[in-house]
């Protein structure tokens, strides 16, 4: 099925709006990312509308996607890292029908970049946007559960409880357990719930260049970090901030500096680690990287061999 | 009812640090309390008595910041100048809750945070604050588990394993770890047994001498009010009926209410 796009203003009538939604919803959704811009890491609330997806499947970020796209702008969607995962699949698509999206695989490439649970490997840029599917937008949500009071709590600055969270990690398991969606001070004010990404992508928020939206369809709530913008892990002076680890190299492309999924390959329980940004590990070995287990994969068909990437 | 009581050692300390002036709450036609008036000073420990349904904890909620008296005001002395409590933003009220003055309730459960470790629950208050050195925030959590009794090696057991008991002396180290000049307690022995009762009576005692905390404590139990305050207000429908130093109106009651309440304990 093929629809015929039109931008507004155009004399043909399309089946659907550019980029789905009508014109008037972006433009309220527009509003909300100026306020959420405005106020680095502070909740905004919008209309969120019904999409053609079930909402804790990324209708927060396809409707902030849908309001800052345009013609001239190139878009890449993960989830998990992976471009080619059902979600990320079917949401490229979704562009690619209704706003004529360009769409790319290659970070660099990207003006937009949807994510579900990751931030990519290659550096941001100043001019990208990152587009951030939000489950959960209030980080206080599971230690306070009154919305009138996280409210208050946000309003004044009130984070004792939030600390008490960490405390009981390091009471309980020695150290700050949180590895996902591990809260954030922004810019010296608000604690920002930073999706479900790992703990590992948190450093990458700091000072970036881009800009990065965060829409939570479900829970209705937009929020942002401008360029530039200050974002500070959660910790304690005597239990500092960490990120994750691992003893081995991507099992792909001998990658050591990226985020590792660990995959379990046999009854036997003997696993591999590899890079969870499919488009990093694909850079580095077309750029000649060999991890340990490459020629195995190769050889029975999970990657593509080494003459079709060449 | 015209009993004048001279407040204990005002040499020391001129001014009193609560003042209330015709407190009053309603529920719509019903009153909760009405016209309530008294002076606290520092180290004073005053005990509101009275038969259930009499307004104590009604007047209480409205002393302690949580909900607003329709009339009269409330003066809290923290610093310098005397602060109207309801006049002032609600922010600034949020943290005197949390630092100047402590609630404990009758209840564990509204005091405390079941999910959360007695150490967490201890050192909530401290990171309120500020306290970001782990080490430090568990050192002062430890010294007052100690305080109240508590063993040390169950400062990562959550209160839901400790006994009553336990609990409400959990409670009170939580409130007491800020060190507030004010403390407000709802029936703090209410549901315990006697033995239990005893000891955390003999707990409080110390604590508030050595402490020298003011303190206004809601009961029905007169026998707690004999052990713990030096003075008593006798509530009835709302009212203030009688107050004065607690062995005066205990053994003294002039109100036929009052004689009523006194006459009414079980002696063994």
């Amino acid at each position: 099925m093929t629809v015929h796009q039109t931008l507004p203003g155009d004399e043909t009538s399309p089946a659907y709006n550019y980029a789905y939604l009508d014109e008037q919803t972006k433009r309220m959704i527009r509003r909300a990312l100026l306020k959420a811009v405005a106020v680095p890491g502070y909740q905004v609330p919008f209309g969120s509308r019904e999409m053609p997806l079930a909402r804790g499947w990324g209708t927060g970020g396809i409707q902030v996607t849908a309001a800052i796209i345009g013609p001239q702008d190139t878009l890449k969607v993960i989830d998990q890292g992976a471009d080619d995962t059902t979600n990320a699949v079917s949401i490229r698509r979704f562009f690619e029908k209704t706003a004529d999206a360009r769409t790319t695989e290659a970070t660099e490439q990207a003006t937009i970049i949807q994510t579900r649970h990751r931030i990519p490997e290659a550096p941001l840029q100043a001019g990208q946007i990152m587009v951030y599917q939000v489950p959960q937008p209030e980080p206080l949500r599971k230690l306070e559960p009154r919305e009138a009071e996280t409210r208050k709590m946000h309003a004044w600055a009130e984070y004792g409880l939030m600390q008490v969270k960490l405390y009981e990690n390091i009471a309980r398991f020695g150290e700050v357990t949180t590895t996902y969606d591990y809260p954030v001070m922004v810019n010296g004010r608000y604690i920002m719930a930073p999706s479900p990404i790992p703990k590992f992508d948190n450093p990458k928020m700091h000072m970036s260049p881009a800009l990065q939206l965060f829409g939570a369809g479900r829970e209705k709530r937009i929020y942002a970090l401008p360029p530039h913008t200050s974002v500070r892990s959660l910790d304690f002076e005597d239990h500092p901030f960490r990120i994750q680890s691992w003893n081995e190299p991507c099992a792909l492309c001998a990658a050591t500096d990226s985020y590792l999924d660990e995959v379990v390959i046999d009854d036997q329980g003997s696993r591999m680690f590899v890079c969870s940004d499919s488009h990093h590990c694909e850079t580095r070995r077309a750029a000649g990287h060999r991890g340990a287990m490459l020629g195995d994969a190769a050889a029975s068909g999970l990657v593509a061999s080494e003459e079709s990437t060449s | 009812m015209t009993l004048h009581v001279s407040p204990p050692d005002t040499a020391l300390e001129p001014a009193p640090l609560l003042s209330a002036a015709g407190v009053s709450r309603f529920y719509g036609e019903r009153i909760g309390c009405e016209g309530v008036s008294f002076d606290l000073w520092p180290g004073e420990v005053l005990g509101i008595v009275g038969e259930s349904g009499s307004g104590k904890s009604t007047l209480l909620r409205c002393l302690a910041g949580i909900d607003r008296p329709d009339e009269g005001e409330v003066l809290f002395r923290g610093g310098a100048e005397p602060l109207d409590i309801y006049s002032v933003p609600e922010q600034e009220r949020r943290r005197l809750m949390r630092t100047a003055w402590g609630i404990v309730h009758q209840n564990p459960r509204d005091g405390l945070r079941m999910d959360v470790s007695a150490g967490g629950n201890v050192g909530e208050r401290l990171m309120d604050r500020g306290d970001r050195h782990y080490g430090q925030i568990r050192e002062r959590a430890l010294d007052w588990l100690s305080r109240v009794e508590i063993a040390g090696a169950r400062i990562d057991d959550r209160p839901r394993q400790f006994s009553g008991g336990m609990q409400q002396r959990l409670q009170i180290a939580r409130v007491l770890v800020s060190e507030p000049r004010l403390v407000f307690m709802d029936e703090p022995t209410g549901g315990l047994d006697v033995s239990v009762q005893a000891r955390l009576l003999d707990l409080l005692r110390v604590l508030v001498r050595d402490l020298g905390l003011a303190a206004i404590i809601v009961t029905h139990d007169l026998a707690v009010a004999r052990l713990l305050t030096d003075r008593l207000m006798v509530m009835k429908d709302g009212h203030v009926v009688e107050q004065g130093l607690t062995d005066q109106v205990l053994d003294d009651p002039h109100h036929a209410y009052t004689q009523l309440l006194t006459s009414a304990v079980l002696t063994v």
